[in-house]
């Protein structure tokens, strides 16, 4: 049996594939207005040390529509770190104030430090360019929901491969559902060595390309991120990649792709994607950002026991 | 263990030959670490917090050895130091023997061990890594021994020998 019960949520990798199955079985479960008093009286800390709007808003109104309650601040000039306390400390004090953690930090491993020192459960929320396994979560059940499964099939991730912790982060967790992958990416951009010798002793099949093209046609997902301007020290080199990895409706269809093609992208976008995109059965990411609510509200209630 | 003619090494303030080596002086109760990597001998002494020993301690470095060239050597008179403790220098000094004497003899000897977790000694190399901020002590796993391949606790980089910084 999977156990979550006051369980810490850190990394990817912590979860095996039964639990993986697990959370995305009772996200399904969790869809809608429904269970919303399971989690009354619980209160729910929110610290966000670096702002991020969608992971936090979508953390708290999960919080909200299973009766909980959230306290918190949205910024670290708003807590008291601004006045030198360490973070150990903060989170020491506010562990006896709430029942859950959820954190999301700039610096690297502070979710793995604030669990060691926090009696309650912790959930990262984003712990530098390390991880962000909520966001998996909800990646993984967005390709489940429009997919109907996991298995088998083919995945191309695309634009920035060496910063794009969603990227790593999701590949690995596919990696339990034999899974090929493509990596599809500027040369200056591409999936991390480690990263991909650690697939591939996974025995996932990996790929590695420049463009969409000569493959399109073999991909169930596109897995697409934001490719950054502060990347290139040659603002000409960006220039020149960024229209490759701009994605439209007519590109597509140019170079042809599965009917059942879906988009996925973790948002805000700037413009690796074109409006055109928006309404065909491609684009899945707006109901990807939305998949947020039942994904946090199932880890919430795992975690805090009120859901066996 | 094996018996020694110890005539030659007996008097503590003399340099004596051992097995046909120049070797540091004897000494009657305590442990000997042996076949240190020469250029590590400083730090591993730093690392066993030797500065604080209030016993008899000799260092001696560059000696012959068949096996690395040359070799340091420590030996700390009184004490005997426990395998945990000396697991500390594996990763600095893989080739380490320690060897516990009694009576001029060695009573035991055995080889440094790396433990599963480190902590203290090596830094993450990950300057946006949380235990490179806020006074933390480093802790890294051990993923493989041989070659060494290290996971920090924090921040879950992996890293190996050239990555990782003593502390
Ligand atoms: N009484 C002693 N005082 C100080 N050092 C000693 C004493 N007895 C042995 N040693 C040192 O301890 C180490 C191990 O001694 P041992 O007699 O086992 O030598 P060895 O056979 O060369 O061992 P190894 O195979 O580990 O190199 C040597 O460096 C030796 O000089
Ligand atoms: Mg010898
Ligand atoms: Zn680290």
């Amino acid at each position: 049996m999977a156990r979550f019960k006051q369980r810490d949520i850190i990394s990817i990798r912590h979860f095996n594939k039964e639990e993986l199955l697990y959370i995305l079985d009772l996200s399904k479960h969790m869809e809608g207005y429904n269970h919303t008093d399971i989690l009354k009286g619980k209160m729910l800390a929110s610290l966000f040390f670096e702002p991020s709007t969608r992971t936090r808003l979508s953390f708290e109104s999960a919080m909200n529509r299973l009766g909980g309650t959230v306290i918190g601040f949205a910024e670290p000039g708003a807590s008291s770190t601004a006045k030198g306390e360490s973070l150990s400390d903060s989170v020491k004090i506010i562990d006896g104030y709430c029942d859950i953690i959820v954190l999301r930090h700039y610096l690297e491993g502070s979710a793995r430090l604030a669990a060691d020192v926090a009696g309650v459960p912790v959930i990262n929320a984003g712990d530098g360019a390390n991880q962000h396994p909520t966001q998996t979560f909800l990646d993984l059940y967005t390709i489940r929901k429009t997919k109907g499964t996991l298995e088998g099939i083919t995945v191309g991730f695309l634009g920035d491969l060496k910063y794009g912790r969603t990227v790593h982060s999701l590949a690995y967790a596919l990696s339990h559902f034999s899974t090929e992958m493509y990596f599809i990416s500027p040369s200056g951009l591409r999936m991390p060595k480690d990263c991909l010798e650690e697939l591939r002793q996974r025995k996932v099949t990996c790929h590695e390309t420049e463009s969409l093209l000569g493959i399109s046609k073999k991909l169930d997902v596109i897995y697409c991120t934001r490719i950054q301007k502060e990347r290139f020290a040659d603002p000409v080199e960006f220039e020149k990649v960024r229209g490759v990895y701009r994605l439209s409706k007519a590109q597509l269809e140019e170079m042809g792709t599965k009917d059942d093609l879906k988009i996925l992208h973790p948002l805000p976008r700037v413009d690796e994607m074109d409006e055109s995109l928006d309404g065909t059965d491609f684009a899945v990411y707006f109901h990807q950002a939305r998949n947020g609510i039942p994904v946090r509200k199932a880890l919430l209630a795992s975690v805090l026991g009120a859901i066996e | 263990m094996k018996k020694r003619d110890v005539s030659a090494t007996k008097d503590e303030s003399v340099i004596g030959h051992v097995d046909n080596k120049l070797d540091v002086s004897a000494i009657k109760d305590g442990s000997v670490i042996d076949h240190i990597d020469s250029k590590s001998t400083l730090k591993v002494a730093t690392i066993l917090n030797i500065q604080d020993e209030e016993r008899v301690v000799l260092v001696g470095m560059n000696l012959e050895s068949k096996c690395l060239g040359k070799k340091g050597i420590i030996k700390i008179g009184g004490k005997i130091i426990d395998q945990k403790e000396v697991n500390k220098i594996a990763l600095i000094a893989p080739n380490a023997t320690v060897n516990i004497i009694k009576d001029y003899n060695v009573v035991k000897k055995f080889k440094v061990a790396v433990p599963e977790t480190i902590e203290g000694i090596v830094k993450c190399f990950n300057p946006n890594c949380v235990s490179n901020h806020h006074n933390l002590e480093p802790k890294l796993h051990v993923l493989n021994k041989n070659p060494i391949r290290l996971q920090c606790h924090y921040c879950e980089r992996v890293m190996d020998s050239n990555d990782f910084v003593l502390t």
